[in-house]
């Protein structure tokens, strides 16, 4: 960080802000703010050039064409890519998730090339569309309480040797391959199928990605007893549908 | 064509009665008005009886993400000046419902119908429509309706063999999108706040460009068209540049933009814009929504809101702070189950007003209103919230499942 405020840039809002996802910039810019960190958030469209100077990467889900769109626009673009090259933080869901990987399939039922920057390639499931409540454990390594989230997608995920499971399902088809997977991650940049937005439903990302983008290890308390309350009725609702 | 000028067939009779019988039952039941079993078993009868009820009216369709329920009703009241008209208006707005509703109108010259998105393309094709209305198309549902933009698509197909005359806003890309392969379109200014479904262009994908009320695509040319019809602020201006005032007992833009259409289809039948506008002015509330109750000696106001573009006509429309208002979201299976969408809600615009939240999802509605930064109170259910209410005139805005929960609440 070369000045003390957070930059957060959210992109593509014209294709990839379909499921609310936006809810994960108001997350992480509230939480900032709380915490008396000034955040100046940038909204890319699709016609204008990624910045490369952000801190924080936020790739939301969309439909199917938007999403071949998105990934055209990203590659020509470029700037996704050096910025994290520059060290910057990206999580992605759904849509965004298969994007940032190798590859996945398009609208148009053909191998699309994403940005290469997890290492997971997807491909369209044969079966129902995984709909509904998701809980799963997150990574040990990132030290955070269980994942909840709404996962609405066709998508199966598989993960290469460099990219490490966001999650282990408890509850949910999270990547979809069957292996109990749920999400990838890889240093600094984040994948996953939840919706919720997730950050609303688990504000421990939203602050992990801030500690992240300032450098530090821990963060002001906030009160978080609405989140606490959503997230304790989520889990119990995945764990007993109703 | 008014009238019956040919009778039913036998079978047609036959489908209509067990269909009569079917309904009788689930009203005695308890089960609501009946129409949609009615129809479902009246539709197994005779397959064909929705294309041959209909073969006996002129047929007028209203499909849309929001407002098809109150345009249905506000184009029935118009088009009532030339004659008796069917209508199914506590919208059973998918085949059976509809289907029972024309069966109940063996004298009516019109059918005012509204249509559920995802059947206006079977239904157009079913019933040889003399006209289409179609107001707008934005995400709902998401995780059980098609992605909007390919609603958009698979009614541009539908359409494109339909005789009628569609009367669709031009103000809506993707309606212009869908109905512009229809060879009569009647275009209306209708505007629409919500934008946000509609940056990308339908036709090439590139971005669309949307100076003020204007949009276009620089890439391929796809623009709005030209309109015929307009509205313009309080007022219909019809095609000879003569604009009349609106005078609705319905509040709000999205309700004037509804008589707007409702006026330009309502033309297409010979019915005059004054004529049609002042009989619309009769409506109040439209299946319990706009309606005023009294519900433990304070005034609520009851509004529908279904999703982000529905929520944010409603916020345009409340009275203004420090006037009360009582929030429920439900995700049920009609409303939807993710509730991802509330994020795509400006709740900030409620900034000012005491904000009092209840219903299924209310913890979802909480941490929203807590990252909004507003000031909020949750309650158990709604005697906790109007309890809590300041004093004032409450403005209760709920989503579907949520709304019908409201209405019996209330005893409305």
């Amino acid at each position: 960080m070369s000045d003390s405020s957070l930059r957060l840039v959210w992109v593509y809002p014209d294709l990839l802000s379909t499921y609310g996802d936006q809810g994960n910039a108001l997350v992480v810019e509230r939480r900032a703010l709380q915490r008396r960190v000034p955040v100046s958030r940038v909204d890319v469209r699709s016609d204008q050039p990624i910045p490369t100077s952000g801190d924080i990467y936020l790739v939301g889900g969309g439909e199917d064409r938007p999403q071949r769109l998105a990934a055209e626009r990203l590659r020509r673009d470029g700037g996704l890519n050096r910025a994290v090259a520059n060290g910057a933080i990206v999580f992605s869901v759904c849509a965004g998730y298969q994007i940032l990987g190798h590859e996945f399939v398009n609208d148009l039922g053909r191998p699309e090339p994403g940005l290469g920057l997890l290492d997971v390639v997807s491909v369209r499931g044969e079966g129902e569309r995984c709909v509904g409540d998701v809980l799963a454990d997150i990574d040990p390594q990132l030290g955070l309480p269980p994942l909840t989230g709404f996962e609405n997608h066709q998508g199966v995920t598989h993960l290469g040797p460099t990219a490490r499971p966001l999650a282990r399902l408890r509850v949910g088809k999270g990547n979809g391959t069957g292996d109990g997977t749920e999400g990838a991650y890889n240093d600094t940049v984040f994948g996953t199928y939840m919706h919720g937005p997730v950050m609303a439903r688990n504000p421990h990302i939203a602050d992990m990605l801030i500690k992240l983008a300032l450098d530090v290890n821990a963060l002001p308390p906030v009160d978080d007893q609405w989140y606490d309350a959503l997230r304790a009725e989520r889990i119990a609702a995945a764990v007993q549908p109703a | 064509m008014a009238g019956n000028s040919e009778p039913l067939s036998p079978r047609a009779k036959l489908a209509v009665t067990a269909g009569r019988a079917a309904a009788a039952v689930s009203r005695a039941a308890g089960r609501g008005s009946g129409s949609v079993i009615g129809g479902r078993v009246a539709l197994r009868f005779d397959p064909d009886l929705l294309a041959r009820l209909a073969r006996h009216l002129d047929v007028v369709l209203v499909s849309a993400t929001n407002g098809k329920t109150t345009t249905t009703r506000l184009l029935a009241e118009a088009l009532r000046a030339n004659g008796q008209v069917v209508s199914n208006a506590l919208g059973a707005n998918m085949p059976a419902g509809i289907t029972s509703a024309l069966a109940g109108g063996s004298e009516a010259r019109y059918a005012v119908i509204e249509v559920d998105e995802k059947y206006l393309a079977t239904v157009a094709r079913d019933v040889s429509p003399k006209a289409i209305a179609l107001l707008n198309l934005s995400r709902d549902q998401l995780d059980r309706a098609a992605e909007t933009r390919m609603l958009a698509e698979k009614w541009r197909e539908g359409l494109a063999g339909v005789e009628a005359i569609v009367i669709a806003n031009a103000d809506d890309p993707l309606i212009v999108w869908a109905a512009s392969s229809s060879p009569t379109v009647v275009w209306v200014a209708a505007g629409q706040e919500w934008k946000d479904d509609a940056w990308s262009c339908p036709s090439c994908g590139g971005v669309l460009q949307r100076p003020s009320d204007d949009w276009f695509c620089a890439e391929c040319g796809f623009r709005r068209p030209t309109p015929t019809w307009a509205l313009s602020g309080d007022h219909v201006v019809d095609p000879y540049g003569v604009a009349w005032p609106i005078h609705l007992q319905l509040p709000g833009r999205a309700n004037k933009s509804n008589a707007a259409v409702s006026a330009a289809a309502a033309a297409a039948f010979g019915v005059d814009p004054k004529i049609a506008l002042e009989r619309m002015y009769k409506v109040q509330a439209v299946a319990g929504r706009y309606d005023v109750v009294t519900y433990q000696q304070r005034e609520l106001r009851l509004l529908l809101a279904k999703n982000p573009a529905g929520w944010l006509e409603t916020f345009s429309l409340i009275d203004r702070p420090p006037t009360p208002v009582i929030l429920s979201v439900n995700a049920r299976g009609a409303d939807g189950t993710d509730t991802s969408w509330l994020w795509d809600v400006d709740y900030t615009r409620l900034a000012g007003h005491p904000i009092l939240v209840i219903g299924d999802r209310k913890l979802d509605l909480a941490v929203r209103l807590e990252v909004a930064g507003l000031q909020f109170l949750v309650c158990a259910d709604l005697d906790e919230a109007v309890r809590s209410a300041p004093p004032g005139r409450i403005e209760s805005i709920a989503n579907y499942t949520a709304f019908q929960d409201l209405r019996r609440k209330v005893g409305n």
